[in-house]
């Protein structure tokens, strides 16, 4: 049990509280409490550091994660060599493709998988010798929908805070069933609910301990729009009451819509970590459209330095151009292209998606 | 010490049970009905008695170690195994708790679940044949030590299978053989000599022997053997876990 779990559910209050009282505690077992850098991922990762948020404390690091290795017994190498520090108080989202050492990770982090070579740290707490301080700060919402099916929700949910040592307080789980929107289904067996329902069950037992940090590993997998869209929400309320959240996910808008910051991770690499919008930033790419008057079959020598595509069998063309770029050759391409007799009825620009963004760096990597 | 984390396991162990109440309750006493009505009372009723003891109250001991032992295990070896196979073992990984709690818990529940099943099959023998225990407090001391040592056994069991099949096979090809060549329907010196001898390698027989003295001193070999010999299984089965979860062999790899 922690000092900060008991302090009222108002972040500002929290955060001065472990300023003042938990950082001297850590300072004292020999760990900053307050990390720097907040990120150190390897292969030349963007520091991601950002002004904080103009509500929200400046972050410290809660998890650090040092060298860390995992082999298989079958000789897998599923993670390489990882360094990665999470904020305090913020929404991390990890993406990668599939086997790419996310889930393991997680595992790791969260007492489930031994890890091969290296260090991490929970709270200033080390994840072997001090694990029962590391794991109490942790509730973990696995991929998989693991649950007890004869179980009725109360009694799992329950059962969960039980595990983790807390006392009984029926009022707190009955507030994690209404947040999540199960309290109608508090008595019934979990294995005459829903896949989305089952989810939010394992949420809400992930929260009957009040955890400060919450991992979500594919939560809103097989859960329809509306509902996941009610969960980010409930996520989002999480965040505003000092829970940090790392949560993997192949629903990259779910990352756009939720992250504070992005790490990406492949073949047990990570590959970069990063705050969204530096990321979107640096990486993002524009795209304008033209709609032409006729079409198009090919296109003259003077407009070759653009890189241009004729799509919809010369109906549209379409044009890349960098925003970081001083000049983005707008204004040359349009004068060109009336110089060449090309007449357009309409035009639109789109801003390339995160998830353009993560098939770039996968594939690059 | 994580008090809440072993009740909160140890509960929900005991809320199964009550949940499968005639699986795992009923169901065994059922079937130990039958022994007396087959061996007790059919067969029995032909057959002399052993050592001054009638042959329905002299199996007594031998069935309710039968159900015992088989009921421990079964009972360990499903509660730890069946979180593996449906995945929630994540959550007791995971929770701010120690091997030895994560023990206390599942061992605790599953030979507690022994105990009571043992209970009530004597009082169901009760109800057969005239029954008279000479010495209750080692007959409860030995149906403790018996249900923990094999609930451990069960513990082992569960994590090890990888399958249903494995899950039943130790209990069924070997446990169960040796219950019955144990010496829960005979004394082994009814045995001839060369197979007493082969009779005195089955540990079983040394719980049985013990049991069977608390309630008749009649033994076929010395009770502090009796004794001697669960304690080193209960150490065995001790160690084995120790080493399960220093290594995380079949939990955390």
């Amino acid at each position: 049990m922690t000092i900060g779990q008991h302090l009222p559910e108002n972040y500002h209050l929290r955060a001065r509280f472990e300023t003042i009282f938990l950082q001297p505690i850590a300072a004292e077992q020999g760990h900053s409490y307050f990390q720097a850098p907040l990120l150190s991922a390897q292969k030349g990762a963007g520091s991601g550091d950002s002004l904080p948020h103009p509500h929200r404390p400046p972050m410290s690091s809660i998890i650090s994660v040092a060298n860390l290795s995992k082999t298989y017994g079958s000789g897998f190498k599923a993670l390489k060599n990882i360094n990665l520090d999470i904020k305090r108080g913020e929404i991390f989202a990890l993406l990668g493709p599939n086997g790419a050492g996310k889930t393991t990770l997680i595992s790791i982090v969260c007492g489930i998988a031994n890890p091969s070579e290296g260090k991490v740290l929970v709270g200033g707490q080390d994840i072997q010798t001090s694990y029962r301080k590391a794991r109490s700060l942790i509730g973990l919402v696995p991929q998989e929908l693991h649950t007890d099916a004869f179980e009725s929700v109360w009694a799992t949910v329950s059962f969960s805070r039980g595990l983790f040592g807390k006392p009984k307080n029926p009022a707190h789980i009955e507030k994690v069933l209404k947040d999540l929107s199960l309290w109608d289904k508090k008595d019934n067996k979990i294995i005459t609910l829903s896949g989305g329902m089952k989810r939010r069950v394992m949420i809400a037992k992930a929260l009957s301990h009040e955890p400060q940090i919450l991992f979500l590993d594919e939560p809103t997998a097989g859960v329809d729009v509306e509902l996941r869209k009610g969960m980010w929400e409930v996520v989002r309320g999480l965040q505003q009451s000092g829970v940090t959240i790392i949560l993997t996910t192949h629903y990259i808008e779910e990352a756009e819509e939720m992250a504070d910051r992005i790490g990406v991770i492949n073949k047990g690499e990570i590959v970069l970590v990063e705050d969204k919008a530096t990321l979107m930033q640096k990486l993002g790419k524009k795209r304008l459209t033209l709609h032409l008057q006729g079409k198009v079959t090919s296109l003259p020598e003077s407009l070759s330095q653009y890189r241009l595509d004729l799509c919809d069998n010369g109906a549209t063309l379409v044009y890349d151009y960098d925003t970081k770029g001083e000049r983005t050759g707008i204004t040359s391409l349009l004068s060109d292209l009336r110089n060449a007799g090309i007449r357009f009825n309409d035009l639109d620009t789109t801003q390339s998606s995160l998830e353009d963004i993560f098939v770039d760096l996968v594939r690059a990597s | 010490m994580n008090y809440r984390a072993v009740r909160a396991i140890y509960l929900f162990e005991m809320a199964r049970t009550w949940r499968t109440l005639l699986q795992s309750i009923v169901s065994p006493v059922v079937s130990t009905s039958l022994y007396f009505v087959v061996f007790g009372a059919a067969i029995g009723s032909r057959i002399s008695q052993v050592e001054g003891v009638s042959y329905g109250t002299f199996i007594v001991p031998g069935l309710i170690m039968l159900s015992v032992l088989t009921q421990s295990i079964a009972n360990a070896s499903f509660g730890i195994y069946f979180p593996k196979f449906t995945g929630t073992i994540y959550e007791i990984l995971s929770a701010p708790i120690s091997y030895v709690e994560i023990v206390l818990g599942y061992v605790g529940a599953a030979a507690t679940k022994s105990i009571i099943l043992g209970l009530i099959i004597l009082a169901t023998a009760g109800l057969f044949v005239p029954l008279h225990i000479h010495h209750p407090v080692w007959m409860l001391t030995f149906l403790v030590l018996t249900a923990v040592t094999f609930s451990l056994f069960g513990f082992v069991i569960g994590i090890w299978a990888d399958g249903f099949e494995k899950l039943q096979m130790i209990p069924m090809l070997v446990v169960t053989p040796l219950t019955f060549l144990g010496g829960s329907f005979y004394s082994i010196d009814m045995l001839p000599p060369t197979w007493r001898t082969v009779a005195l390698l089955n540990p079983v027989v040394y719980l049985i022997s013990g049991f069977r003295w608390s309630f008749y001193e009649i033994a076929d070999v010395s009770v502090s053997v009796s004794v001697g010999m669960t304690v080193a299984f209960l150490a065995i089965c001790l160690a084995v876990i120790w080493w399960i979860f220093r290594t995380g062999y079949r939990l955390k790899n």
